[in-house]
């Protein structure tokens, strides 16, 4: 066994994955209990989405609904969102007000705060003494379940499980600190889109922890002879390996597309020229030299600073081979109007239409599509893996550290299903 | 007292001329289509009715549709498809000297590889038309879709 450098995190090094994981539906069911349901914290929204008393937006962690509310106090709440008589879905709509902060069930009209109390249930006592519930029926007892919530810097989390450690340390410091840094001061939603992927949700979630694929997958620079003004840049995980940071730092120097273009397979074709420029136009937003940074918190969002684009990427898994991607793009409060004018010219780039995004839809359901009929058949993962997993590696490109960090951390959460259902 | 019937008229031609545009993969004269200062969004519902200004596409000069040819044509990776347009009646809904607004129905069927049709996005154009020229053209066009679920990636325009 190789020794492993110091800022290397424990464990194995998975460099190669089973790809049943992305098409096994009881591997999907399992996920449910040990990731969703498990000591994870999912992304539920931002609290700019429902700044007063009554807000509320219908979210999910893994396959359960979830409904995040604001409480007459202005205090976050979450809840299951199926109805504590019949199970039935209390809150129908995507997001809006509950005027007297209250949430009715349409069924037989079963009403809750917004913490998820049982406030009331039609007839409890019977019409004229006949039917009702029985004498001792306690309403504290047939509340919605609860979700416990927790928010960083107004971005909002929820976890199921009562042993989920608490969110910050969930996601340790260095994600932290990126969270805060990107949700400096106040921010602004500036709207929504939604992508439907038919992959796997690990699919996306590798996706967006690596860094081999940006140069090569995205030609858009290349194509348009863009030299990005940067090279400095790093990936870094928490020491779990779950979650993956990359940051690009503003620096003098250029990458070098030419030498690129004689390593890549994909023919570069260069020579196109744009039209408009302001598509790229980047106005420094935060007083650092960060120009980009793309946060994947595990299990379910993505958090990016690209160019003067900001969003919020939650990754739902609708089925074993369906993702839901929700962008929720957001700019700051202080903007003006031609700031937020310029920020919406730049989702040109990121998005289900985006210069540079796009192509990560075809990527994931190309590698869903390989998986068919892969009986026994595994991906290769181990660009750059020298070191074990590492904390940080520098510069960004050419390795999968932060792709093997979440398997690594996915496959330990896992555990306990792998043992009872190993196969030979 | 402008001749509403002639606008309709003028207004379901350019219609039609631009979705066959689209639908020929002719997409190098879909700029055309467009004056230079115009803007071209691709925007969902929620948003609109939302008042958010956040679009999956924004163009605000014809030099950027101009881009997002090139960039479909050289640079970008999708399933290949072929688009079908099913635009409605155009409605009328002001004129004001050379400036027509008009709404559109529209239904985007998409063809993938596998052969199956599928219902890509359906919505409502929303248009700003000047009529001033040799040929009318858009000043503004607003796709405003219901679709929200984007199925894999959109890269075609609408
Ligand atoms: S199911 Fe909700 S009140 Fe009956
Ligand atoms: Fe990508």
């Amino acid at each position: 066994m190789k020794n492993l450098p110091a800022d290397s995190i424990t464990g194995a090094s998975p460099t190669a994955v089973d790809f049943r994981y992305y098409r096994d539906p009881e591997i999907f069911e399992a996920e449910q209990r040990h990731i969703y349901a498990g000591p994870t914290w999912s992304y539920l929204g931002l609290e700019a989405e429902l700044p007063n008393p009554g807000d509320f937006i219908a979210s999910i962690i893994g396959a359960v609904p979830v409904v995040l509310t604001r409480g007459p106090q202005g205090a976050l709440h979450g809840w299951v969102n199926r109805c504590a008589h019949k199970g039935a879905m209390v809150c129908r709509r995507q997001r809006g007000n509950a005027k007297d902060g209250s949430f009715v069930c349409v069924y037989h009209q079963w009403a809750y705060d917004a913490e998820g109390n049982l406030a009331g249930a039609p007839f409890q006592r019977g019409v004229r003494g006949q039917g009702g519930y029985a004498a001792d029926f306690d309403r504290a007892e047939h509340g919605l379940q609860k979700v416990r919530v927790a928010s960083l810097s107004g971005m909002v989390f929820g976890t199921l499980s009562d042993s989920a450690p608490p969110l910050e340390s969930f996601l340790g410091e260095v994600m932290c600190a990126n969270v805060r840094r990107v949700l400096n001061r106040p921010i602004r939603i500036l709207g929504y889109a939604r992508q439907m992927m038919a992959g796997n949700w690990k699919l996306y979630s590798e996706n967006s922890r690596d860094s081999y694929h940006g140069g090569l997958l995205h030609l858009f620079y290349p194509t348009f002879g863009i030299y990005r003004p940067s090279q400095d840049s790093q990936g870094e995980i928490d020491t779990n390996g779950f979650h993956s940071l990359f940051s690009v730092f503003k620096s003098s120097t250029a990458i070098d597309y030419k030498n690129f273009s004689s390593e890549a397979n994909r023919e570069m074709k260069g020579a196109a020229t744009l039209q408009d420029a302001r598509v790229i136009q980047y106005k420094p937003d935060i007083a650092d030299n960060v120009a980009l940074s793309i946060q994947s918190l595990f299990p379910s969002v993505v958090l990016q600073q690209i160019q003067n684009t900001l969003a919020a990427r939650q990754v739902i898994a609708r089925a074993v081979d369906q993702t839901e991607l929700i962008w929720t793009y957001f700019g700051y409060a202080d903007d003006d109007a031609e700031m937020t004018r310029h920020r919406i010219r730049n989702l040109n780039l990121v998005g289900p239409a985006g210069y540079i995004s796009m192509e990560d839809g075809e990527a994931v359901e190309l590698c869903q599509n390989g998986t068919a009929g892969s009986d026994g058949a595994r991906s290769y993962v181990a660009m750059g893996n020298e070191g074990g997993i590492l904390l940080h590696v520098a510069p960004l490109g050419m390795d999968e550290n932060n792709v093997r960090g979440f398997w690594k951390g996915y496959f330990e959460l896992m555990r306990g299903w792998d043992q009872v259902n190993a196969r030979p | 007292m402008p001749d509403l019937d002639h606008i309709r008229r003028a207004v379901n031609v350019l219609n039609t001329e631009y979705a066959h545009c689209i639908d020929d993969d002719e997409l190098e004269r879909w700029p055309d289509f467009f004056t230079e200062d115009c803007e071209y969004q691709i925007i969902g519902r929620e948003n609109v009715e939302a008042g958010l200004p956040a679009a999956i596409m924004f163009c605000d000069s014809r030099g950027m549709l101009i881009d997002r040819v090139v960039a479909l044509r050289k640079a970008n990776v999708y399933p290949e498809h072929v688009s079908r347009h099913l635009v409605g009646h155009c409605r009328i809904t002001e004129v004001k000297g050379d400036l027509i607004r008009s709404e559109a129905n529209y239904v985007v069927f998409q063809t993938r590889l596998d052969g199956e049709t599928r219902i890509f996005n359906a919505g409502k154009y929303v248009d700003e038309i000047v009529s001033s020229g040799e040929t009318p053209k858009f000043r503004r066009r607003s796709c405003i879709y219901d679709t929200h679920r984007i199925q894999t990636l959109l890269v075609t325009p609408i």
